[in-house]
């Protein structure tokens, strides 16, 4: 079994804090904020990983991205990965969803070969959970989002799908894509030996030539979307303590919550 | 092709852009900025720059755009129920539509179509267009993208909002791939630029820490998802008419790719968070699986959802699809009480978007408290279950 897992760098939320804008100066605290690999991502790696160790085959990590998305790769490598492909070119930069998936979806297809291709639900940093699903379309692959479990027997995908009140299990043909949540496993830590594997990887780097992509359809060109305005949203107002006795606290806020007409 | 450049001349090195840059594209080299490839031109440098030292030109494309009218929204429904975000969404399609000087349409893709064309006209749209068919009474993402497109490239509507649910988040991306248009996910705001007749989109970004406004000029439908509970419906108006058209589907079972066996439902009852007027939830400050319960009680007593945070899912007390924040689910209630929540950035950015937020912690300095309107410093197993008391002696 074939698998490309496609992984996103991102800023660590946990840092995120840092990112806080300056209320003074209006600008954004960006030192020193680690990178990361995209949290679902590292779900989908690792299912990835099992469903090789289950069924044999090659897990391939895929990432667009300035040179420095090399690190992520290489930790995905650490956990495991067979091989990493970095698509790297000035022409690559400034791409909104719809450029970003018909980049990764040229690499694809270069690749060829593969059974199952493998996204995280949504990146952290955008959230907007649209590149997968774009992918899938411009590969003209069936897609899962979503996907909580996964089962595989004779190249055929049984799926959890988590829906705002329940699941959904769903079966199709491989090849599939599926865009995975956090449920679907724990991933694990890089082994001392992967470490070691990482450190001596060679990573393909592709631009815009090795991919045959169509240059108007990459990068900022491409890109159907325009930032027109970054702001600080402003933030809310700070309330009111309540005080007194727990009871005494407790009456005074039904008595606030009755007379806003909350309740 | 736009371009971005910084006119050394001008340049004073004094990194005034490189703070605004919110990519943290721009850098400094021999005291001159430099642009990195991770630009994407959105103007925040320039804006910043004293000096006029950076100057971006954009591409000015006369793509004949006429031809799109109208402004349109996805009708999502479950077991033949228009689900809410559909009405909040005609809501605000109404406001845009009436700007635009144009007519407003619903899309609604379902098996039972009985008096959906009614319900629609009567939360604002003046056409609904009804593809009805027995293999789409649950979502099916080839069935529903391939309707959805060929509707959208028949009719031209210069706008489709769509609600940011899990069927929204799946139809509008392969939607708008299909189409080769512009996507903007979870918008926050969206105003129409009159002059230019654009759609302005306003979403939070890197955590809820800035807010971005985003535009597509060039491409139509301009295509936007909309979380449930941000946009306000209007008043149901009972007999209030339009046109309807219906779509025959093109579609048959062959053509599933992916067959859906069956929907399981967890063992306890599930309130869909997003769509809850009222959120209790549980913090590790509740100590134990066990005190659900409590969180359970006080919910109940006042009809609220259950919620929590990413630490009581981690433990394992609760199941995850109660999880608020930024790897749960965003909600916008009309009330969030926080109990035992410490309140990190995480958790914040998922529920700060409620209209009244309580926060109980025993911890005076928890960050929760600078979000919570109503905040008791306090010990939760005392004022939890005052609070259930004092609640059910008012709702009496
Ligand atoms: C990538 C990433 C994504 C994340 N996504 C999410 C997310 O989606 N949602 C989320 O919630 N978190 C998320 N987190 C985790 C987040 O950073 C916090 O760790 C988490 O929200 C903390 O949960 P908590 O407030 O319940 O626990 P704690 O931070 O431990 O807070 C417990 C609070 O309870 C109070 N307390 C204790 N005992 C009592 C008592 N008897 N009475 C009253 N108060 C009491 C304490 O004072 C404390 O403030 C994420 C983290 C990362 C790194
Ligand atoms: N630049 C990228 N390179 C590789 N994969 C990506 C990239 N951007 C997004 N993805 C994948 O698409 C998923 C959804 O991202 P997003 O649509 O940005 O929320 C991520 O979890 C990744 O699996």
């Amino acid at each position: 079994m074939n698998i490309i897992v496609c992984i996103k760098q991102v800023p660590d939320t946990a840092a995120i804090q840092l990112v806080r804008i300056n209320p003074q100066t209006n600008t954004l605290v960006r030192e020193g904020i680690p990178a990361i690999i995209n949290p679902f991502d590292e779900n989908a790696i690792e299912e990835g990983l099992r469903l090789r160790e289950k069924y044999g085959g090659e897990v391939t990590v895929l990432s667009m991205g300035p040179p420095q998305v090399e690190k992520a790769l290489k930790d995905a490598i650490a956990m495991g990965a067979d091989k990493a492909v970095l698509l790297c070119d000035r022409a690559f930069a400034g791409a909104d969803t719809l450029a970003t998936s018909y980049t990764l979806a040229c690499a694809i297809k270069k690749m060829g070969n593969y059974d199952l291709l493998l996204f995280g639900k949504q990146a952290i940093d955008g959230d907007t959970a649209q590149v997968g699903p774009g992918v899938a379309e411009h590969l003209g692959i069936p897609q899962v989002t979503f996907v909580r479990k996964i089962e595989i027997e004779n190249q055929t995908i049984r799926a959890e799908r988590t829906l705002e009140d329940s699941f959904e299990l769903v079966e199709a043909k491989l090849p599939i894509l599926v865009t995975v949540t956090k449920e679907m496993n724990t991933p694990r830590y890089p082994s001392l030996k992967g470490m070691m594997k990482a450190k001596a990887a060679q990573i393909t780097v592709w631009g815009l030539q090795d991919i045959d992509a169509d240059p108007n359809r990459v990068g900022l060109t491409g890109s159907t979307t325009q930032v027109i305005k970054i702001f600080t949203p402003e933030m809310r107002k700070k309330g009111e303590i309540l005080r007194g006795e727990p009871d005494q606290m407790a009456e005074a806020l039904v008595g606030k919550l009755r007379d806003s007409k909350v309740l | 092709m736009d371009n971005i450049k910084v006119i050394i001349e001008k340049c004073t090195g004094c990194k005034l852009c490189v703070k605004k840059c919110p990519f943290g594209a721009v850098e400094l080299v021999d005291k001159k900025a430099v642009i990195r490839d991770n630009c994407n031109l959105c103007g925040a440098c320039a804006e910043a720059c004293k000096s006029g030292a950076i100057e971006i030109t954009r591409k000015v494309i006369h793509a004949d755009l006429s031809a799109y009218k109208g402004v349109w929204v996805f009708a999502e429904q479950k077991e033949g129920r228009i689900m809410p975000v559909t009405f909040e969404l005609l809501g605000e399609g109404r406001k845009l539509a009436d700007k635009l000087g144009t007519e407003l349409a619903a899309v609604y893709i379902g098996e039972k179509t009985q008096g959906i064309a009614e319900e629609l006209f009567a939360y604002g749209a003046d056409k609904a267009y009804i593809a009805g068919s027995p293999l789409m009474g649950l979502y099916r993402n080839e069935f529903y993208a391939r309707v959805l497109t060929r509707l959208v490239t028949e009719y031209k509507p210069e706008i489709v909002l769509v609600g940011a649910t899990v069927i929204g988040r799946s139809l509008a991306p392969s939607v708008a791939a299909r189409i080769k248009c512009g996507l903007t996910a979870d918008c926050t705001g969206l105003e129409i630029d009159t002059e230019k007749k654009i759609l302005m989109q306003t979403r939070p970004a890197f955590g809820g820490n800035i807010m971005a406004t985003i535009i597509s000029p060039n491409h139509r439908p301009q295509m936007a998802t909309v979380r449930p509970r941000v946009m306000k419906r209007i008043a149901k108006q009972a007999g209030r008419k339009g046109e309807v058209v219906t779509v025959d589907p093109k579609i048959s079972a062959e053509d599933a790719v992916v067959e859906i066996l069956k929907i399981i439902k967890p063992e306890e009852q599930v309130v869909d968070l997003q769509e809850a007027d009222i959120i209790v939830s549980g913090g590790r400050g509740i100590g134990k699986a066990e005190n659900f319960s409590l969180i359970r009680e006080l919910a109940e007593t006042i009809g609220g959802a259950v919620g929590a945070s990413r630490a009581t899912v981690d433990a394992g007390w609760i199941p995850s699809y109660h999880q608020v924040g930024q790897t749960g689910k965003t909600v916008c209630p009309k009330l969030y009480i926080a109990c035992g929540i410490s309140g990190q950035v995480q958790h914040l950015v998922g529920m700060q978007g409620s209209d009244v937020i309580v926060a109980v912690n025993k911890d005076p300095s928890a960050p929760i408290f600078n979000v919570a309107t109503y905040g008791i410093v306090g010990d939760l197993f005392e004022v939890v279950p005052l609070l259930v008391k004092k609640f059910k002696e008012a709702l009496k």
